[in-house]
């Protein structure tokens, strides 16, 4: 899909969305200390560190709490939907929705994309089977 | 405490409920008179302007407004934004202010017509330029609601919290709100009406969440000296902290502790008081599953026992910790922010004049707002009859 927008995100985050386009998860990562962030900042939030590269996450990671929407407010979101915070095994948290099969708190997630029109694809989040 | 003792010797609501003949300044100028009435002052006295208001319009100053509104001048101005504990957050900056001498008078005034305006959306807007817009709205989060349900789900996993107990801070609230004649909703309210409400972001229903309304109020902070002009007892500030976390719901640290932790730690200090002392709390209840963490990050009780805490009408008329007295955010008024009116009512208890709401013998109180969409900000005050 193309995206008819051209430059898409704020000045620190367009990377990700770059990223985005090609299905690959990036966060930061300090190259002092080794922490993983996400928010992008233009310094490591673990040791001031002012030198950070964006590197591919493994896409994996586990559901610290999730909620399911039942009021529709929008046409834009259909309901039932669930909401999730997901931590990437490389320590950064993120808000996103799960789909596929349903899961629980503590259940392994990997990463997957959502297309949009207009916008970058959108990172969701999945149940990994049995094999990881 | 260094400095000079300060009181708060004035409070009022303005109009409340559904208010569809006034604007929110001249609801705020309707409580500002009320309260300085109750303190004995006037407009000229007040030099110290602490504001803030719900509009629709995104440009607005809000104590350069309201101080052209009410022809105040003020020498010492704060519109500090935290959220609904803002308020709290006030009565922190105007103790420091009043004891330190740069202002004297000092006016905390609210105002929001939410509930007539429908200003309020449940869906963030998506955009490409802030990190709200690019990570948060295109989830379709419903927001503050989802960003609590994810903490409540938290909670409820990490410590066995139960969607019943969530309930009992419901029927708490009504169980006050049906003593008081300002509340919005005084119907009676039982767990298992809290339990059959609409899902609305799992696990908290309808009835989990703060009503909407339009609202008003004004608190006047002083000093000793000015607190024999009052017509009604002073209520003397013995203590206030604030503090904040984080703003988005992923980038909260921990979703089982809020910053009141730190705020409540340092109104408690600065106050030389222990929880096992206080005769009533005014948390912030824009949600029953908020109420819990309170308990716990206030030290009412332990990290994770705030369920437990609540049962058996532990927060309701008769228990052993007497909340959210007026009704609260639940039951009595929720306008945008509810922080001003927190204070209000805990002022009306220590007065004991809270007719057939008042906590007997109210001698020490505690106020704890919090704000942010994703409970990142908090703010506690402390309040004793002299």
């Amino acid at each position: 899909m193309t995206d008819p927008t051209g430059a898409f995100g704020d000045p620190l985050h367009a990377p990700f969305w770059d990223a985005a386009r090609r299905h690959e998860l990036v966060v930061q990562r300090c190259r002092s200390c080794g922490a993983h962030q996400f928010f992008a900042r233009l310094f490591c939030l673990a040791c001031r560190g002012e030198e950070l590269e964006w590197v591919r996450a493994s896409g994996l990671g586990t559901v610290y709490s999730m909620t399911t929407v039942h009021r529709q407010v929008s046409p834009d979101f259909a309901v039932p939907y669930v909401n999730a915070l997901v931590t990437l095994d490389e320590g950064p948290r993120l808000l996103t929705t799960l789909v596929g099969p349903p899961c629980a708190i503590g259940a392994r997630v990997r990463v997957t994309w959502k297309e949009r029109a207009g916008a970058p694809p959108l990172p969701v989040f999945t149940p990994v089977g049995e094999s990881g | 405490m260094t400095g000079q003792a300060v009181y708060i010797t004035g409070v009022a609501e303005g109009p409340l409920g559904k208010v569809s003949d006034q604007t929110e300044l001249s609801m705020m100028g309707q409580a500002t008179r009320a309260a300085l009435a109750e303190a004995g002052l006037r407009e000229a006295d007040v030099d110290g302007l602490f504001v803030r208001y719900r509009t629709t319009e995104p440009l607005v100053e809000h104590t350069v407004e309201f101080g052209e509104y009410m022809g105040i001048r003020p020498r010492f101005a704060d519109s500090t934004d935290i959220g609904g504990g803002s308020f709290e957050a006030f009565v922190h900056h105007a103790l420091l202010a009043v004891a330190a001498g740069r202002c004297e008078v000092a006016l905390l005034a609210y105002a929001s017509r939410q509930r007539s305006r429908r200003s309020r959306s449940m869906l963030l807007a998506p955009d490409d330029y802030t990190l709200s817009g690019q990570f948060e709205a295109p989830y379709g989060i419903l927001s503050p609601i989802g960003q609590y349900a994810l903490i409540a789900a938290r909670h409820m996993h990490q410590y066995g919290t139960t969607p019943a107990q969530l309930a009992e801070v419901a029927v708490a609230a009504r169980r006050w709100a049906q003593r008081n004649p300002k509340a919005f909703v005084r119907d009676p309210l039982s767990v298992d009406d809290v339990l059959a409400s609409e899902m609305v972001s799992s696990p908290l229903r309808r009835l989990d969440c703060c009503l909407m309304t339009d609202g008003s109020a004004a608190v006047v902070v002083t000093t000793a000296a000015r607190s024999r002009d009052a017509a009604k007892r002073a209520v003397r500030v013995l203590g206030a902290g604030e503090s904040h976390s984080h703003w988005h719901i992923s980038q909260m640290p921990d979703l089982t502790v809020s910053p009141g932790v730190v705020s409540g730690r340092e109104a408690f200090g600065m106050a030389g008081i222990r929880p096992s002392e206080v005769d009533f709390l005014e948390p912030y209840d824009n949600f029953t599953s908020a109420v819990i963490m309170h308990l716990e990050d206030l030290g009412f009780c332990a990290k994770g026992e705030g369920g437990p805490f609540v049962e058996q009408g532990a927060l309701a008329p008769g228990g052993r910790l007497p909340a959210m007295t007026s009704g609260g955010g639940l039951s009595y008024n929720h306008p945008g922010m509810l922080g001003l009116l927190l204070l209000v009512e805990a002022v009306r208890q220590l007065r004991g004049e809270a007719g057939d709401r008042q906590v007997p013998d109210a001698r020490l109180g505690v106020v704890h707002g919090i704000g942010g969409v994703s409970f990142g900000a908090a703010a506690t005050v402390v309040l004793a009859r002299d």
